[in-house]
């Protein structure tokens, strides 16, 4: 045991340092006119950290990956853009990227954590021994996770055009990437959640097509779709179809609608209330 | 008691007319010569010239209050000019205050176009050639070296150099926001005039990919082709080819619109995804206004550009307290290092032989 914490004790923290990161974050901006860079970067680090920690206590106590209830997606879902921020965000040297990550992050953990009663269905061995299904869900939820870091981007694609439109260009907006940058980042970050998505709808479609598997339709057609929403979205951005703004757009929607299909996707499984091992949480 | 001061003397941009610089101003050789009198004058245990086309300097470390006027009277000799009306121009600070301005000149809070950093490349020129000749000592050693520290951290801790302040170099900063670096930019010049070509400049020095001129005069656009490496297009090809081109710079003297929004618009169905920099600084203007709201293209002209220029010397000035209040403290705490060096009866130069000549006149470029 590292520390006398419980799971929920490390998510605390992990979301008290994110929402320190955008604290610390907006001061830098709106006092000093600049992001704060390598602060922030090291608040989302150690947040990261603390929620490695929570999420691995949870991991030993339900036997598995946790993805066993809303609570554990959006908590699996805020760790996968944070291991991606911190890959992109240090190759990139984008400050204003982790600005925009410790805001999502706190947001989604700390929502998560403010509402008891999407954590009290928790259930155990929720994959059986199956690995694949395991993976499955594992690489599932990542993609969700690129699918938030490509929201970000889209996000800070949609200032920087409306400060080269608007003839704005002091101030923070200085601090953003070249739209041509974000633009590039975009379309690999869509590829990057498609091709695991993907992937991961292969891998599960394994498990379906066994005979003695009980499918839930509503879950398949929700995953199916978000994958089928992104490949679509790739496919008319790389034909010249969507671009620029509108390109942008899409991806925020198609973000907002990977976050709600997995409130879709939760109940979809049977509920098992037990809590075994409550001295790990 | 000892009358031992550091100074500086000279004249500055800030109360000396052009007119009055021209005929200031030293070459290499009046500033060799010049330091070999100085080195002979007695009572200046140090001193270090510095020669741009902005000012003339002369900081100095020396055993009595009437060294530094005849520092001031062997230049005016050297010039040819009247002592009385150099003293109506002349800058003369001692001690801290002197430090303080060596600070400020190095961190370019002194400098005409504020922020500028080319001051701080002459300054370690001046600095290094005096090294060099045995006219500096421990005193400005120390000053120089903990001044271009200081004047470091002036700008990293002050907004003083952000920003662009010429419109050539707004535009080009510009083009970072939109495509980031400019190694793969392909730049179309329209117009062989000299705000078309200072532009065309900007670019190429940030490593724009390829240059390509056209005039309505083919031989005027073959001849600025020729003088900037680029590649000359018959004026009537614009049009067509525009879809080639990344950034295009529009400087005509034409009375009416050369880059109509058909013609834009059919460049970016070719080019979609490609963002297009469109840069106006023609008056009247050579392009269609209405471009402005296609997607992917962005259209600047003059009045936009200069107003940016402007912001950006505003936030500039904006920062000069701030860098002031950083110089003056540093100032201080490097007077409080190198008083009792200089206050001394004695204290000869680290080099005290030869103060042979070397120059520090700087290529004039401000």
């Amino acid at each position: 045991m590292i520390l006398p914490f419980t799971d929920r004790t490390w998510l605390w923290l992990a979301a008290a340092l994110y929402l320190a990161g955008f604290i610390q974050g907006s001061i830098a901006l709106f006092k000093r006119g600049r992001p704060a860079g390598g602060a922030t970067y090291a608040l989302i680090l150690l947040g990261y950290l603390a929620q490695l920690a929570g999420l691995g206590l949870r991991g030993r106590a339900v036997g598995g990956c946790p993805l066993g209830n809303a609570f554990e997606l959006y908590q699996f879902t805020a760790w996968s853009a944070i291991t991606l921020y911190l890959v992109v965000g240090a190759t990139f040297r984008l400050s204003l990227l982790g600005y925009f990550t410790a805001c999502l992050a706190s947001t989604v953990t700390l929502v998560s954590l403010l509402f008891p009663s999407w954590d009290a269905g928790q259930r155990v061995r929720i994959f059986g021994h199956n690995p694949w299904i395991e993976l499955h869900a594992a690489l599932a939820v990542f993609s969700y996770g690129v699918f938030a870091l490509l929201a970000l981007t889209s996000l800070m694609f949609l200032l920087r055009h409306f400060s080269l439109k608007s003839k704005r260009l002091g101030g923070w907006f200085s601090f953003l990437p070249s739209i041509r940058d974000l633009d590039h980042m975009g379309v690999r970050l869509l590829a990057a959640g498609a091709a695991i998505l993907g992937f991961a709808v292969a891998v599960g479609a394994v498990h379906w097509a066994r005979p003695e598997t009980v499918v839930n339709l509503e879950k398949v057609f929700v995953t199916v779709a978000v994958a089928g929403a992104a490949f679509a979205l790739l496919l008319l951005r790389l034909r010249g179809i969507l671009l620029a703004r509108r390109f942008a757009v899409a991806c925020l929607i198609l973000y907002a609608a990977a976050l709600l299909s997995l409130v879709t996707v939760e109940p979809g499984r049977g509920r098992v209330p037990a809590r075994p091992d409550p001295v790990a949480r | 008691m000892s009358n031992g001061h550091l100074f500086v003397i000279g004249a500055t941009h800030h109360r000396t007319p052009i007119e009055v610089r021209e005929r200031l101003s030293l070459d290499a050789d009046g500033t060799a010569a010049l330091r070999d009198q100085l080195a002979a004058l007695p009572g200046l245990r140090e001193f270090t010239v510095l020669s741009t086309c902005n000012r003339i300097e002369f900081y100095g470390v020396a055993a009595g209050p009437e060294v530094a006027e005849h520092v001031g009277g062997a230049f005016c000799r050297r010039q040819n000019f009247d002592p009385v009306e150099f003293a109506r121009f002349r800058l003369d600070l001692r001690d801290a205050a002197a430090l303080q301005h060596l600070v400020e000149v190095a961190a370019g809070l002194d400098s005409q176009m504020l922020g500028e950093t080319e001051i701080f490349g002459q300054m370690k020129q001046a600095y290094a050639a005096a090294q060099a000749a045995g006219n500096t000592g421990p005193v400005l050693n120390r000053a120089f070296q903990k001044a271009f520290q200081a004047a470091k951290q002036v700008r990293t801790q002050t907004a003083i150099t952000a920003g662009q302040v010429s419109v050539a170099n707004v535009a080009v900063e510009l083009a970072g926001t939109i495509f980031g670096g400019l190694s793969d930019a392909r730049i179309l010049l329209l117009g062989a005039g000299e705000i078309g070509e200072k532009t065309a400049k900007a670019f190429q020095s940030r490593g724009a990919a390829s240059l390509t001129v056209a005039s309505r005069r083919l031989e005027r656009a073959m001849e600025l082709a020729t003088a900037l490496g680029a590649s000359a297009l018959p004026f009537e090809q614009r049009e067509p080819r525009l879809a080639e081109f990344d950034i295009v710079v529009c400087a005509t003297s034409a009375p009416e619109i050369i880059l109509p929004g058909s013609a834009v618009r059919a460049a970016m169905a070719r080019r979609p995804a490609r963002p297009l920099f469109l840069i106006d600084q023609a008056l009247p203007r050579d392009i269609d206004p209405a471009v402005a709201e296609l997607e992917n293209v962005f259209l600047y002209n003059l009045d936009d550009l200069a107003r940016i220029a402007e912001e950006n010397r505003a936030a500039r000035e904006a920062e000069t307290l701030k860098g002031r209040a950083i110089a003056g403290e540093k100032a201080r705490a490097l007077w409080q290092q190198v008083a009792a060096q200089v206050t001394a009866p004695s204290s000869p130069p680290a080099s005290e032989p030869a103060r042979t000549s070397a120059s520090t006149s700087v290529p004039e470029t401000r």
